[in-house]
C-alpha cells in the first residue's frame, strides 16, 4: 500500500540560550490514505511540534517528508500554497484558535478567500454546506466564539479546516479542552468524516483512552524520539518498551475491579537540551542498565509492523 | 458506627447575572464521613467548583449567595458562621487543592515560605524557626527534598508544583480535604505518581477527603462514595459500586458511554446528545430530560425528587426503579 505521507530521519531542534533543544529528534513513519496515526507522549516530548514541522509551519532542521508520492521538504511558494489547501490542522483550544472577532461564517470563509478563484455565492453555499457537515445549527452563522460552547467552538475549528476539502489533516489534541460528553460527539464526528472523505489523520493526544479509539496505528513519542510504534490494537494488547509500558498502566480505568499492575515510573521528563548520549529514558527506567547510559538505542522490528527502540527488549520480553 | 464529618442539606447557591439569576447549585445533599472519599463527579459548569466555595465560604459575594441550605462541619453551620469562625477553620480544618498549580502558587514567594505561612497563622505562639522546620517536614511529607524550601515555584515542574500545593493543604494536618480536579493539569504518569501519594497521606492522616473532577477513572481509583451532579443536582448518590456497577441515571449512563475504554475493543461511543441546559434557564421538570433517550411526559412537568432505590443508592430519576435485575 502506498503511503499518503512519508517522514524519514526528521530532526527539529531549536535554539535556546542554554543550547539545542532536541524537539523532534530522527523521527521516520508512514502513513497510508485514509489511516490514522495516533501521536500519544507526555507535555514537552515533541508531538505538536512534529505536526506542525510536517504542516510546514515550523522548518525541519534535517530529514525529509514527502506527501502523495512527491519531496515537499523545501516546497517553492507555489507549492506551499497547494499543501496548505490539501493539509490542514485543528487545534487543541477552540478557545484560543478562533479570531473572537470574527462570525462563524466569517472564520469558515477566511481560508476560502484566501485560495482565490470561487465567486462569493460559491462560497457562501460552501460555507452553508460544511457548518452543516460538522453539525453547526445555520442559526449560529452570526454568532461569534464567545457566544458558543467548548463543542461548537471546536466544531468551527474542524468546519474551517474541512472547507478546504483538505485529504490530510493534523489533529493537534482536538477533544483535550471537552468535556467527555462532548469529547464523545466530536470523536464520532471525526470517524464519520474520515470514512466519508478518507481523510488522513495524525491525532496528537496524551490521552490513551482516546488515541486507542480513533487510531490504526500509534506512535510513542519521548523526549523528540519515537520509542515505539505499532498498530492499535497490538500496541495496547502487547506493549514492548518500558516507557508505554508505564504510561498504559498509569492510566486510571473507570471501573472499580479493575486489577492494577501499576509501573511507578520515578523522576520526570528530562531535559531535551543538549540531551546526552544514551538512551533518554534511562534516567526513569526502572530496568536500566550501563549499557543504556551510553549507548542510544535503535530502532528494532520485533514482529511485523511493531518496531521498539530499547536496548533490554529482547530480555525483558523474551 | 461511621462518624459523620461533613453534612450538606438543601445547599443552593445562586448568581445575579444582570437581569438573571444563575442557578449554579440547586438543592444539594451530601455526607462526608471521617477517613472517607466522595467523588463529585460533573462536567463544566455543574456546579462542583461552587459546592467546594461553598463549603470554604468563598462564593465570590457579589455575584455569588448561598440562598439556602445548611453546611455541617464538625457540629458548625459553616453558612452562618462569622468571618472570623471561617478564618480559623480555613487552612486548618478544611483546605483545598485547586486545579491549576500554576497559579495557585505565589510567583514571587519562596516555597518553603508559603508553606511556613499557613503553619504560623493557624499556630499563634510558634516561633518562625519552629514553623520553618515544620515546612520543611511537609515538604518531605509530598516528596520534595527539604533543601528546596528556598526555591521559587518557577523552579519546579507542574508536577512538583501541585506537590507544593498539598504541602500547603496538608501543612496544619485538616480534617476536610477538599481537592478540586487535582490532577488534571498534569501528564498521565505524573498524574499516577500524585494520586498515589494523596492515597498514601490520606490514609496516614486519615483526612476526610471530597475529590472534585470529570474524570470516572480516577474516581474509581480513589473514592468510596461517588456523587453524580447535573445541572447543580446531585442526580446520583452511593458507593463506588452502585455507581460503577449498578448505574441507575440515564445521565450516567451517558458518561460511561462517552468514554473511550483502553482495556475494551474498539466499539462506538455512544455520546449524549445535545448539551447542559443554561442555568439561567433551567427546565421546570428533570434537568436532563431534554437529552434523555428515556424521557416521558412526566419527567417535563414537575421536579424529580433524590429516590433512595436501594440501600445507600440515590438516584434521581422516575424511571430508576423499573430496571429489572439491577439488584439480584
Amino acid at each position: 500500500m502506498s503511503n499518503l505521507l512519508e517522514v524519514q530521519n526528521l530532526k527539529k531542534y531549536f535554539e535556546t540560550p542554554r543550547g539545542l533543544l532536541h524537539a523532534v529528534d530522527d523521527v521516520s513513519f508512514g502513513i497510508p490514505k485514509g489511516k490514522t496515526l495516533g501521536v500519544v507522549g507526555e507535555s514537552g516530548c515533541g508531538k505538536s511540534t512534529l505536526g506542525r514541522v510536517i504542516l510546514h509551519l515550523l522548518d525541519s532542521t534535517s530529514g525529509s517528508i514527502s506527501f502523495e508520492g512527491e519531496d515537499v521538504t523545501n516546497p517553492g511558494k507555489t507549492k506551499l500554497s497547494e499543501l496548505r489547501r490539501k493539509m490542514q490542522i485543528i487545534f487543541q483550544d477552540p478557545y484560543a484558535s478562533l479570531n473572537p472577532r470574527m462570525t462563524v461564517t466569517q472564520t469558515i470563509r477566511e481560508p476560502l478567500k484566501q485560495t482565490g478563484g470561487l465567486s462569493s455565492g460559491q462560497i457562501y453555499d460552501k460555507v452553508d454546506a460544511v457548518m452543516e457537515t460538522v453539525g453547526l445549527a445555520s442559526r449560529f452563522a452570526e454568532s461569534y466564539p464567545h457566544e458558543l460552547d467548548g463543542g461548537r467552538r471546536q466544531r468551527i475549528g474542524i468546519a474551517r479546516a474541512l472547507a478546504m476539502e483538505p485529504n490530510f489533516i493534523v489533529c493537534d489534541e482536538p477533544v483535550s479542552a471537552l468535556d467527555v460528553s462532548i469529547q464523545a460527539q466530536i470523536l464520532n464526528l471525526m470517524l464519520d468524516l474520515q470514512q466519508e472523505r478518507e481523510l488522513t489523520y495524525i491525532f496528537i493526544t496524551h490521552d490513551l483512552s482516546v488515541v486507542k479509539y480513533i487510531s490504526d496505528d500509534i506512535m510513542v513519542m519521548y523526549l523528540g524520539k519515537m520509542v515505539e510504534k505499532c498498530s492499535s490494537k497490538g500496541l495496547f494488547a502487547e506493549p514492548l518498551h518500558p516507557y508505554t509500558k508505564a504510561l498504559l498502566s498509569a492510566v486510571p480505568v473507570p471501573d472499580i475491579h479493575h486489577k492494577k499492575k501499576r509501573v511507578l515510573m520515578t523522576g520526570e521528563l528530562t531535559s531535551p537540551i543538549n540531551p546526552k548520549p544514551g538512551c533518554r529514558f534511562a534516567a526513569r527506567c526502572p530496568h536500566a542498565k550501563e549499557l543504556c547510559l551510553k549507548e542510544s538505542p535503535v530502532l528494532e522490528e520485533i514482529s511485523p509492523g511493531h518496531v521498539v527502540s530499547c536496548h533490554l527488549v529482547r530480555e525483558m520480553n523474551h | 458506627m461511621e462518624k459523620e464529618l461533613l453534612k450538606i442539606s438543601d445547599l443552593t447557591i445562586q448568581y445575579s447575572v444582570e437581569n438573571s439569576v444563575c442557578q449554579a447549585v440547586n438543592h444539594v445533599d451530601l455526607k462526608l464521613n471521617r477517613g472517607e472519599t466522595l467523588g463529585l463527579v460533573g462536567e463544566t459548569g455543574a456546579g462542583k467548583t461552587t459546592i467546594a466555595l461553598g463549603i470554604m465560604g468563598l462564593v465570590p459575594d457579589p455575584p455569588g449567595r448561598i440562598v439556602g441550605g445548611t453546611i455541617t462541619f464538625d457540629g458548625l453551620d459553616l453558612v452562618k458562621a462569622t468571618k472570623k469562625e471561617l478564618r480559623e477553620i480555613r487552612g486548618k480544618k478544611i483546605s483545598m487543592i485547586f486545579q491549576d498549580p500554576m497559579t495557585a502558587l505565589n510567583p514571587i514567594d519562596k516555597v518553603g515560605d508559603q508553606i511556613r505561612e499557613v503553619i504560623e497563622l493557624h499556630n499563634k505562639g510558634m516561633s518562625k524557626a519552629e514553623a520553618a522546620k515544620k515546612a520543611c517536614d511537609t515538604l518531605e511529607l509530598v516528596g520534595i527534598p527539604a533543601e528546596r524550601y528556598d526555591e521559587y515555584p518557577h523552579q519546579f515542574s507542574g508536577g512538583m508544583k501541585q506537590r507544593i500545593v498539598i504541602a500547603i493543604a496538608l501543612a496544619c494536618n485538616p480534617e476536610l480535604l477538599l481537592a478540586d480536579e487535582p490532577t488534571t493539569a498534569l501528564d498521565v504518569t505524573i498524574q499516577a505518581q500524585v494520586l498515589e501519594l494523596m492515597n498514601g497521606l490520606k490514609r496516614k492522616l486519615n483526612t476526610s477527603m471530597l475529590l472534585i473532577t470529570h474524570d470516572l477513572g480516577v474516581v474509581a481509583e480513589m473514592c468510596e462514595k461517588v456523587a453524580i451532579i447535573y445541572a447543580g443536582e446531585i442526580v446520583e448518590y452511593g458507593e463506588a459500586e452502585h455507581i460503577y456497577d449498578r448505574t441507575a441515571h440515564p445521565y450516567t449512563e451517558g458518561l460511561f458511554g462517552s468514554l473511550p475504554s483502553v482495556a475494551d475493543e474498539r466499539t462506538r461511543l455512544t455520546p449524549i446528545g445535545g448539551l447542559m441546559p443554561d442555568p439561567m434557564n433551567l427546565p421546570k421538570g428533570c434537568k436532563f430530560a431534554p437529552r434523555c433517550k428515556k424521557a416521558a411526559e412526566a419527567c417535563k412537568e414537575q421536579p424529580v425528587p433524590l429516590v433512595e432505590i436501594a440501600p445507600g443508592h440515590f438516584c434521581r430519576c422516575l424511571f430508576a426503579e423499573e430496571k429489572e435485575g439491577r439488584y439480584e
